[in-house]
């Protein structure tokens, strides 16, 4: 079974959670290997939650919420936007780089933005491997089977 | 309250890298304010330990325990049992809590996980000051409530200094001089006589380190006698 990405979605319940149940309905199409965890606001997203999900097997984490300025809590996202900063510091140190992590501004309406953040967010990990477990190396046999593409083209049914 | 700063991972790892169960011990008080070394601080910790030996295959088991007070043996005596299980011991509390652990745990080898850095105040989350050096003497009360000893670069109690200029400090002149601020301050308090007295020599003598206090309602108790 080919290697794809674990990515872990940690979203604000009135923008980006919004924008990815909006690109569900309107069948929109990207990767199926992210998993969505919804929050009321995203200044509640914890750095212990961003690594506890990398010490679980993610491989990548996105913290997605409001766009600067329109917080349903004001300044949440502002706040969310420090930690997650920080959090790409530790990981940084750990070993993991801190491209493993990143934080996205998408508003409710912008559903073909969660499509782009999305598949942008896959191709990094692809191109990073796992996080934890370092890919086999290549096996010339197998060559041809899977690889590239796999868990994209997949038909989002809602998030 | 006590103000410490996270020691660098890299440091801390290599310190612990010889041992597989460790146990981070924080401290729920000071540094749990200055978020050095508090509950969350420990969480954080362990999973950055755990993600890093992943990385290079190893397995580490980490326990994770925060105490209100590392520096009071009341909190502290509990943990005896606790250790038992564990290789080393990481504390995250200032210099006082972590040198009491070792103390108490003197069979275990005891690190430190945080840089104490001074006696401070919290301006605001994440933005701390130093007011105290523990100078053994308080000249608070003549000075309008700012520290000479802590201020001023050079300790002066006599102030201001020739390097002043503008109200600011010749050390950093972004900084203000603290005898200008003290001298503003006792004029708006109408005692601006009081700097006329000469303060005498700072006691450095009692300042000696470690410095012990008894209080005197214990003295009985301590083997104390005049």
């Amino acid at each position: 079974m080919p290697w794809t990405p674990k990515i872990l979605a940690l979203v604000c319940t009135y923008c980006t959670y919004t924008a990815a149940d909006m690109a569900g309905s309107a069948r929109m199409q990207y990767p199926a290997n992210v998993r969505i965890v919804k929050y009321l606001c995203t200044g509640r997203v914890d750095i212990l939650h961003i690594l506890k999900a990398f010490e679980a097997g993610a491989d990548g984490v996105m913290v997605s919420g409001c766009e600067a300025g329109s917080c349903h809590f004001l300044e949440g996202n502002l706040r969310a936007r420090e930690r997650v900063e920080y959090a790409q510091q530790l990981l940084e140190e750990v070993g993991l780089g801190r491209d493993r992590l990143q934080m996205y501004e998408i508003a409710a309406s912008d559903a073909p933005k969660w499509v782009a953040a999305v598949k942008e967010m896959t191709d990094r990990i692809k191109k990073m491997g796992p996080a934890l477990h370092p890919a086999p190396p290549p096996n010339p046999l197998l060559e041809g089977i899977g690889g590239e593409g796999v868990g994209e083209g997949v038909r989002a049914c809602g998030p | 309250m006590i103000i410490a700063e996270r020691k660098p991972f890299k440091e801390v790892e290599e310190l612990l890298a010889p041992y597989n169960k460790i146990l981070i011990v924080g401290c729920g008080t000071c540094v749990a304010v200055c978020l050095a070394g508090g509950e969350k601080e420990v969480g954080l910790l362990a999973s950055q330990l755990k993600l890093a030996a992943g990385l290079k295959h190893r397995r580490v088991e980490i326990g994770e325990i925060t105490v209100e007070r590392q520096c009071d043996l009341e909190f502290l005596e509990p943990l005896c049992d606790f250790v038992a299980d564990y290789d080393a011991i990481l504390s995250l509390a200032c210099g006082a809590g972590v040198q009491f652990l070792a103390h108490i745990c003197h069979f275990k080898p005891v690190f430190a996980g945080v840089n104490t850095t001074f006696i401070g105040v919290n301006n605001a989350v994440g933005y701390y000051t130093e007011r105290c050096r523990a100078c053994h003497h308080c000249y608070l009360g003549i000075t309008g409530g700012i520290c000479p000893v802590t201020m001023c670069p050079k300790g002066l109690l006599n102030g201001p200094c020739g390097g002043t200029l503008k109200g600011k400090c010749e050390v950093d002149p972004q900084k203000d001089c603290a005898w200008a601020k003290i001298y503003q301050r006792l004029e708006l308090e109408n005692r601006l006589h009081k700097l006329e007295e000469i303060l005498p020599l700072h006691p450095h003598a009692r300042t000696t380190t470690p410095g012990t206090v008894i209080h005197p309602a214990y003295q009985r108790r301590y083997g104390v006698h005049e």
